[in-house]
């Protein structure tokens, strides 16, 4: 059964823009998408909106939404009050390039700058091998669709424009720690965690947690083990004598890629 | 020159946050909370006076150390001496208070509530600049673990008072009466939130990149990894119960009324 919603999108570009408000006719069942597709298909043709998959798993659709970054496809219109404004902005961290869309190149320039998996040799017989309770630890990690919410929420960047050389974020520290607790990894990351991506800037507020659609536990599961990795290496004395004397943990550091240009 | 979410070539809306939600009641609940605790703690740390009733120590002045303290309260002698001119409970409360403050949990709680960085998700905060913990003083963040240690240390002492509890006012055991059982709890919740604490989790295991060779310490950390999702439970109950203790203990102190026996 179909009805009216009332939405306030942005529309605008880099040089300016406002909020507009429309009533769309939506149906049950129906997620902010769908009503954005409509609104495109019916009133306003040029609406810019980047989008893929409608399920959740190509992080194209970002969004905020009443104030929140969210995906619009898996967010329901049920989930709203009867008679309460959608509104519906781009993501506040980046540069718009128009309506709904904007530039999240910033996120690319600082993956380039992480360092690649760097393996041991292969077994004799050419294979790598893992146990699977190692596999699984870095499998969360994995469930990452890059939709980059948690990089936008991140008030680091959000709120402080000027740390984005120095900050590569939330998205990035998973990758991080992702890498740097792999058994089969040869490179030390905690240096480079620490300096390069500015991981003591972030103060564990946890909204990168709260605002991931894919619900990885960033704070608790990769950004603190990461923050108690680099203690290890960089504030406790005692575990650094010990990886000394008993010649644990020699792992290479590999050299700072040089920043990124960032917009 | 605007920064933040009104930086130029971002999408063009002033407003600090869209959030239509209460987003501020949280952060205000928590500022309420933690201030009356502070202001109680900071009393009674002061008054120096009636925190023994019968086999009950406080836990703001356990363990006892300075000349000054009462002479039931010493179970581990007087190693400070009479040189102390303040109250004994500073002594100690400094280890305690140092592990809430630098805890990943209440840095959480309180970056966000006290000083608006930020006030919550996708709410821009009133700060012009940031560093986050990577500079002084709030590198010293990094200095958790050791009063993890500490808080360790301080668990046995308070446990071992529960314990002592089970005897009377004359010292003889077989005795329990409400106080005991509030003792009891509150040295149960402590240990919760102390084997909750993220530094734990990192100890016990965490550091290791291959669990699969070592199965003790893969055990340890799953299971305190499953306490650690719990541990904003734990710090908030811990740290209330432990207010109520001393507030328990003061009033059986007073004879505002007796302690209630069970046998």
């Amino acid at each position: 059964m179909g009805y009216d919603i009332t939405m306030r999108v942005w529309r605008g570009d880099a040089g300016g823009g406002a909020l507009q408000d429309y009533v769309v006719d939506v149906e049950e069942g129906e997620v902010v998408l769908d009503a954005v597709h409509r609104l495109q298909a019916t009133q306003v043709g040029d609406l810019a909106v980047r989008w893929n998959c409608k399920a959740g798993k190509c992080g194209s659709c970002s969004a905020e939404i009443n104030g929140r970054p969210r995906l619009m496809c898996m967010t329901r219109l049920s989930t709203f009050e009867a008679g309460e404004t959608i509104t519906v902005t781009p993501l506040r961290t980046f540069p718009v390039i128009r309506d709904l869309v904007t530039d999240v190149s910033y996120n690319y320039e600082k993956a380039k700058t992480l360092p690649a998996f760097a393996p041991v040799p292969r077994d004799a017989d050419g294979n790598y091998r893992m146990a699977q309770v190692d596999v699984q630890r870095g499998q969360e990690f994995r469930k990452c669709i890059e939709c980059f919410l948690c990089q936008t929420v991140c008030h680091v960047i959000r709120d402080h424009d000027d740390n984005k050389p120095a900050f590569s974020g939330p998205r990035m520290f998973l990758r991080y720690a992702e890498l740097d607790m792999h058994p089969l990894d040869t490179n030390d990351r905690r240096r480079l965690a620490k300096d390069a991506a500015g991981l003591g800037m972030c103060n564990i507020t946890k909204c990168c947690t709260e605002v991931c659609p894919e619900n990885i536990k960033i704070t608790d599961n990769a950004i603190i083990p990461l923050k108690e990795r680099v203690v290890d290496r960089s504030y406790d004395p005692l575990v650094w004598l010990g990886s000394k004397i008993r010649r644990r943990d020699q792992r290479s550091e590999p050299p700072p890629t040089p920043p990124p240009t960032t917009r | 020159m605007a920064s933040g979410v009104t930086t130029a070539g971002r999408a063009r809306i002033t407003a600090r946050t869209m959030r239509t939600d209460r987003w501020w009641l949280l952060p205000a609940v928590t500022v309420g909370v933690l201030l009356a605790f502070i202001a109680y703690s900071t009393w009674r740390a002061f008054e120096g006076a009636h925190y023994v009733a019968g086999p009950y120590l406080s836990p703001f002045y356990s363990p006892c150390l300075a000349s000054s303290c009462l002479p039931e309260s010493s179970h581990f002698g007087e190693p400070v001496g009479s040189w102390w001119p303040l109250s004994p409970a500073l002594l100690v409360l400094v280890f305690p208070l140092g592990f809430r403050m630098t805890c990943y949990y209440y840095r959480k709680a309180y970056y966000r509530s006290f000083w608006a960085s930020p006030p919550a998700c996708a709410v821009a905060e009133p700060h012009r600049s940031y560093s986050g913990e990577s500079r002084f003083p709030l590198v010293f963040q990094n200095a958790h673990r050791w009063f993890f240690y500490a808080g360790l240390v301080f668990n046995v002492i308070l446990t071992y008072d529960a314990v002592i509890a089970f005897r009377d006012g004359d010292g003889e055991w077989g005795h329990m009466g409400l106080g005991t059982l509030v003792l009891l709890v509150n040295a149960t919740l402590l240990w919760l939130y102390s084997l909750s604490c993220h530094s734990c989790r990192h100890t016990v295991g965490g550091r290791i990149n291959a669990f699969s060779k070592h199965p003790l310490r893969y055990r340890a950390w799953t299971l305190v990894s499953r306490l650690n999702g719990n541990h904003a439970r734990y710090a908030w109950l811990s740290l209330i119960w432990v207010g109520l203790t001393d507030l328990y203990i003061r009033l059986l102190a007073t004879g505002t009324f007796a302690d209630p026996r069970f046998f």
